[in-house]
C-alpha cells in the first residue's frame, strides 16, 4: 500500500465506512506498529476511541492484599534511575506518566486531562510542540497538590547529565516550557512526528519538585525519597528492601473515583520463573507474576490446574536470525566482520535465498515456543489478530536444493554442496538457552537435507549479550556465519527499532562495537527512507516509509526473522488485570481488581 | 592464653590484607559492569553510562580503587551498591536477621539430629538402628539441596497445599497469626538445610564416637561399676566432641553467609540471595564486604575452634 493509498483509507475511517480497529488491523498487516497506526489517525484528525474501562468495582478499596512476584525484585526506586523493567514497574506502584500505553498501541491520559491532538490545539501544526493539559485537583502522597512546575522539575531533573538518568535520551533535546499552573508546553528542535516520548509511559513516572529539588545532578543519590517514594499513584509507599520486598498501602486521595481496590500491594521478588509460575498457578500464593520465561508446554500443564492463566500480550519483540553480510573469519584493520569485507558463501544471493526456505517457522512455534513464540515473516510484528494474510513464508527443502544446484552449488562426495571450491559450511551462534537450542536444531537438519552444513555454537547469556570488548563471543562482534537473539521494542514507535540497519550505525571496533546495526547490513534505499522518516511530519508518509524499511529488510535476505515473541505472564483466575504490550505490567494497577 | 589469643589475631591481620587484595583484584579483572542492561537498551544513551562509571569511579586504575576502598572500610564505611545505590551496611543489615533465623535453626535441627543419633548409633555399631540411621545419613547427604527443596515443594506446597513455598520477610499479621506464618514459611527451608546438614554430621558423630567408645579408659569407667548413660556422656562424648566441635565451629560463618542455593529456591532474602544477585550484577562494593565479611568471620571461628579445643582437651596447650 502506498501513501495515496494511506490517505484513501484514512478518509474512509472518517466517514465512518472502515473502523478504527480495522484500520489499526490493516496497518499491522503491513508490518506496522498498532501505536503507530493509532497515531496515524490521530493526526489525521480522527478522534482517539475512548477506550471502555472495564473497572467493576464501585468503591475504594477493600479488596484486600494484592501479592505480584517479579522473579528479579526492584532495586531501586526513582524511575530516573532504573536499570531494567523491573526497577520501572517497582517505581510505577508509586509514580505516574502523564500518559499511558495501552495494549492497542492508544495513549490513554493518567495525570494529564486530556491526550494533545490537532482538534483539542495540543499539537501545533509545524510539529514543533505539544500542550499537555495536567489533571487538576491530583496530589502527592504527602498532599502537596501536583503542578505543571513537577512536570517541568522532571525535565530539567533528567535531561542534566550529572543527575545521570537513564531517561535522559527523551529529554535531553526538547525545552519544557511552563504555560499555566497545570499546562506545559514541550518543544522540539526540530518537527518531531514521535510527539509522545517525554512524559510519557515508562519513562514518563513524574516525581516530586518539593522532595527532590535540592537534589539534582551530582547530588543526586543522597536524596532520601529515592528509597521512599512519594508519588501519585494509586498507592503509597510503605516499605522497601532492595532486590526483595517492595510494599504499598491504599492511597485514599487517589485521583479517580473507587480506585484502587486493593487496601495493600505486596511485590516480591527473587526466585526463577517456573516456580513464580507455580506460585500463582498452583498453589495460589499469589496473584500475579511477571515475565514468566517458562516453555509454554510447561505453562499449559499448569493451567489445568484451575487456579491461575498465562496472560500472553503481544509486543514489538522478534526472534531472528542475522546472515553475516561480512566475513567472519579474516581479520581487517584489527577486527573480524569488518564492515568492508563480504561473506565468502552469503554474497550469493542463491544461498540467502535457499536459508530462507530452510527456518522451518511453523515447525519451532508447534514444537518448541507454542503460544509465547509465533512464526512470523516480518521485523515489525503485532498480536496475531491482526495479523495480515497476505504476509507469507515458506518452508521448503526441495526448493532450496533446486535454487542451489541451478546457482551452481553442486554436491560432493560427502553430501555438502560445493563451488569454486568453497564448500557450504556455516557457523551458527546463540545463546544458551532451551528454545533456542532446540530451534537451531531444527534448522541445522533442514540445512542438512538441502547440502549445507550447520555447526551449532552456544554462548552462555552472560557473554553473549554483554558489551564486554574484550570478548570474541558477544553478539555485537558477531564473529560468526548466523547468529539468532531476539531484539526488543521498548517503545511503541518504531524509530528507535529500525534503526538497527542504518549505514551509520554499524557495529565496528571504532565505536567499541555499540553500534545498533549489528547484522552489518548496509542499503542506500533504507537509509534515505529512515532519514526521511526521522523528519517526515505527515504520519501516513511516515508509515509508508516503514513499511517500505521492513520489506527492505526482509528481501535482502538478510534477516529471517522466526518468531515474535509476546510477553508472558501469569495471573491468578480471579483478577483483573488490564495488560499492554508496549508499557510497564502496571500502566493500569489502579484498575486492578479481584472478583468475587 | 591471653598471648596466644593476641598473636592469632595479629596474624590474621596480614592474611585479611591478603584477602581483601585478591578479591578485590579478581572482581576488578572481571569483565562487565553493574550498568551492563543500560548498554543494551537502546534508549539509553552511551554517555549515561560512561557518566554513570566516572561518578562512582569505575574507571579510575585498580590500586587507586583499592586503596580508596581499603581507606574508608577501615573508617568503617562500606560504600554504597552501585545498583541500589543503598549503603551497603544497610543492606547487609537487613538480610541479616533473616539469614541467622533460617540458617541459625537449620544447624540447630542439624545438630538435634546428628549429636543423638550419631551417638547412640556408636554406642550399638551394626544393630538395626545404626544401619537404618546409616541409610538415611548416606540419602540425606548424597541428595544436593536443590533438589530435596523442589522435591519438598511438590509435595508440600503443591500436591497437599499445607505450606507456602515463597518466603516473605514482612508478613502483615500480628501476634501469634505473624509466629503461625513464620513458621510455616521457614519449615521447608530450615528442614532442607538440616536434614542435609545433619545427615552428614551424624556420620561424624558417629565415627567420632566409635573411636572413642572402644578405648581402655571406657571400659574402666564401665568396670568401675558406672551407669551407661553415665560413662557415654561424661566420659565418651566429651572426648569424641573435640574433632566435630572443629566442624561445627568452621560450619558458623556458613550461617552468616547464607545457602545461596536453598535461598533461590524458597526466595528467602537472605545474605546468600543477595551475594549472588550482587555477583550477577558485577555490583562490587556489595560482594566485597559480604565476601569480606565472610572471611573475617572464617579466620574468628578458626581461632574460636582452637580454644575450644583447649577447653574441652586441657591436655592441648597454647603456646
Amino acid at each position: 500500500m502506498d501513501e495515496k493509498g494511506l490517505h484513501l483509507l484514512i478518509d474512509e475511517v472518517k466517514q465512518g465506512r472502515v473502523s478504527r480497529r480495522q484500520f489499526i488491523q490493516t496497518m499491522v498487516g503491513l508490518g506496522l506498529t498498532a501505536p503507530l497506526a493509532s497515531q496515524m489517525l490521530t493526526y489525521s484528525g480522527v478522534a482517539q476511541a475512548q477506550a471502555k474501562s472495564t473497572y467493576k468495582p464501585t468503591k475504594r478499596g477493600g479488596g484486600g492484599a494484592l501479592k505480584v512476584l517479579w522473579w528479579q525484585g526492584a532495586t531501586l526506586l526513582n524511575p530516573h534511575f532504573a536499570i531494567g523493567t523491573k526497577d520501572q514497574d517497582g517505581s510505577r506502584i508509586f509514580y505516574e506518566p502523564l500518559a499511558a500505553w495501552d495494549t492497542n498501541g492508544d495513549l490513554v491520559p493518567i495525570l494529564a486531562a486530556e491526550i494533545p491532538s490537532t482538534q483539542n490545539g495540543g499539537l501545533s501544526a509545524d510539529g514543533k510542540s505539544v500542550t499537555w493539559k495536567l489533571k487538576k485537583n491530583v496530589q502527592w502522597h504527602d498532599g502537596k497538590p501536583f503542578t505543571a512546575d513537577d512536570a517541568v522539575f522532571n525535565w530539567e531533573y533528567a535531561s542534566d547529565p550529572a543527575t545521570a538518568s537513564v531517561n535522559i535520551g527523551s529529554y535531553k533535546d526538547v525545552r519544557v516550557e511552563k504555560l499555566d499552573s497545570h499546562t506545559v508546553r514541550v518543544h522540539f528542535q526540530k518537527p518531531a512526528p514521535f510527539w509522545a516520548d517525554a512524559f510519557v509511559s515508562t519513562r514518563g513516572m513524574i516525581i516530586p519538585k518539593h522532595l527532590f529539588d535540592a537534589y539534582r545532578g551530582a547530588k543526586s543519590r543522597d536524596a532520601p525519597a529515592n528509597l521512599k517514594p512519594v508519588g501519585t499513584g494509586p498507592y503509597k509507599f510503605v516499605d522497601f528492601k532492595p532486590g526483595d520486598m517492595v510494599r504499598g498501602q491504599i492511597n485514599t486521595n487517589y485521583h479517580e473515583p473507587n480506585r484502587p481496590y486493593f487496601d495493600t500491594i505486596e511485590m516480591k521478588g527473587g526466585g526463577d520463573a517456573v516456580s513464580a509460575a507455580r506460585a500463582v498457578m498452583q498453589t495460589g500464593e499469589f496473584d500475579y507474576a511477571w515475565n514468566v520465561q517458562v516453555e509454554d508446554e510447561i505453562l499449559l500443564r499448569m493451567e489445568k490446574d484451575g487456579k491461575g492463566r498465562a496472560d500472553i500480550t503481544a509486543g514489538g519483540n522478534v526472534e531472528f536470525i542475522q546472515l553475516n553480510p561480512t566475513d567472519p573469519w579474516t581479520e581487517v584493520e584489527g577486527e573480524r566482520s569488518h564492515a568492508k569485507t563480504k561473506h565468502p558463501l552469503f554474497t550469493d544471493p542463491a544461498v540467502r535465498e535457499a536459508m530462507n526456505l530452510l527456518v522451518d517457522r511453523q515447525a519451532v512455534q508447534d514444537h518448541i515456543y507454542g503460544r509465547t513464540g509465533v512464526a512470523t515473516r516480518n521485523f515489525l510484528n503485532n498480536p496475531q489478530r491482526f495479523r495480515s494474510k497476505t504476509v507469507k513464508w515458506e518452508f521448503s527443502v526441495d526448493k532450496a536444493n533446486q535454487l542451489l544446484e541451478s546457482a551452481g552449488w553442486k554436491r560432493g562426495s560427502d553430501g555438502i554442496r560445493a563451488k569454486d571450491g568453497k564448500k557450504l559450511k556455516l557457523v551458527f551462534q546463540t545463546s544458551i538457552n532451551a528454545p533456542r537450542q532446540k530451534t537451531q536444531a531444527v534448522i541445522k537438519q533442514a540445512c542438512q537435507k538441502a547440502g549445507i552444513e550447520i555447526e551449532i555454537k552456544a554462548i552462555t547469556a552472560s557473554v553473549f549479550f554483554s558489551s564486554d570488548v574484550g570478548n570474541l563471543d558477544t553478539y555485537s562482534k558477531f564473529y560468526c556465519d548466523l547468529q539468532m537473539y531476539t531484539t526488543t521494542m521498548t517503545q511503541p514507535d518504531p524509530e528507535i527499532f529500525m534503526d538497527q540497519y542504518v549505514s551509520w550505525l554499524v557495529a565496528t571496533k571504532e565505536n567499541k562495537w555499540q553500534g545498533r546495526n549489528i547484522a552489518r547490513w548496509v542499503n542506500d534505499e533504507y537509509d534515505k527512507a529512515y532519514r526521511a522518516a526521522q523528519s517526515e511530519l505527515d504520519p501516513v508518509k511516515r508509515a509508508a516509509l516503514f513499511i517500505r524499511m521492513n520489506d527492505l529488510i526482509i528481501e535482502s535476505r538478510t534477516v529471517i526473522p522466526v518468531v515474535f515473541r509476546p510477553r508472558v505472564s501469569t495471573v491468578s483466575n480471579k483478577l483483573r488485570a488490564p495488560l499492554s504490550g508496549w508499557d510497564s505490567d502496571f500502566w493500569l494497577l489502579k484498575d486492578w481488581y479481584r472478583e468475587a | 592464653m591471653g598471648r596466644y589469643f593476641l598473636r592469632r589475631l595479629l596474624i590474621a591481620i596480614p592474611s585479611l590484607l591478603g584477602i581483601s587484595l585478591v578479591l578485590f583484584t579478581v572482581l576488578a579483572l572481571a569483565p562487565g559492569d553493574p550498568f551492563e542492561e543500560l548498554a543494551t537498551n537502546p534508549n539509553v544513551p552511551a554517555e549515561v553510562r560512561a557518566n554513570l562509571r566516572t561518578q562512582f569511579g569505575l574507571d579510575d586504575p585498580v590500586a587507586v580503587r583499592y586503596v580508596r576502598w581499603f581507606s574508608s572500610m577501615t573508617k568503617g564505611d562500606w560504600g554504597f551498591s552501585f545498583v541500589s545505590r543503598v549503603d551497603v551496611d544497610k543492606l547487609i543489615l537487613q538480610r541479616l536477621p533473616v539469614t541467622l533465623f533460617v540458617i541459625g535453626s537449620s544447624q540447630l535441627l542439624a545438630l538435634l539430629i546428628a549429636l543423638p543419633i550419631g551417638v547412640y548409633a556408636a554406642t550399638r555399631p551394626y544393630s538395626l538402628f545404626d544401619q537404618v540411621a546409616n541409610t538415611f545419613a548416606f540419602i540425606g547427604f548424597s541428595l544436593p539441596t536443590f533438589f530435596t527443596g523442589i522435591l519438598f515443594i511438590l509435595v508440600f506446597s503443591i500436591q497437599l497445599d499445607w505450606l507456602p513455598f515463597v518466603y516473605r520477610s514482612d508478613i502483615a499479621e500480628t501476634g501469634w497469626r505473624w509466629w503461625w506464618e513464620h513458621a510455616r514459611q521457614a519449615l521447608m527451608p530450615i528442614a532442607v538445610l538440616g536434614l542435609f546438614q545433619g545427615a552428614s554430621w551424624t556420620r561424624y558423630v558417629r565415627s567420632a564416637v566409635l573411636d572413642v567408645i572402644r578405648l581402655d579408659y571406657v571400659t574402666t569407667a564401665r568396670s568401675k561399676g558406672l551407669g551407661e548413660i553415665a560413662v557415654v556422656v561424661k566420659h565418651v562424648v566429651r572426648n569424641a566432641m573435640i574433632p566435630v566441635v572443629t566442624l561445627v565451629a568452621l560450619q558458623m560463618p556458613a550461617i552468616f553467609g547464607g545457602a545461596i542455593v536453598t535461598e533461590q529456591i524458597f526466595r528467602v532474602p537472605g545474605i546468600g540471595s543477595l551475594l549472588i544477585s550482587s555477583i550477577l550484577a558485577n555490583d562490587t562494593p556489595v560482594i566485597m564486604a559480604v565476601t569480606f565479611v565472610l572471611s573475617c568471620l572464617v579466620i574468628l571461628f578458626n581461632l574460636l575452634a582452637d580454644l575450644l579445643y583447649g577447653w574441652l582437651d586441657p591436655r592441648i596447650a597454647y603456646r
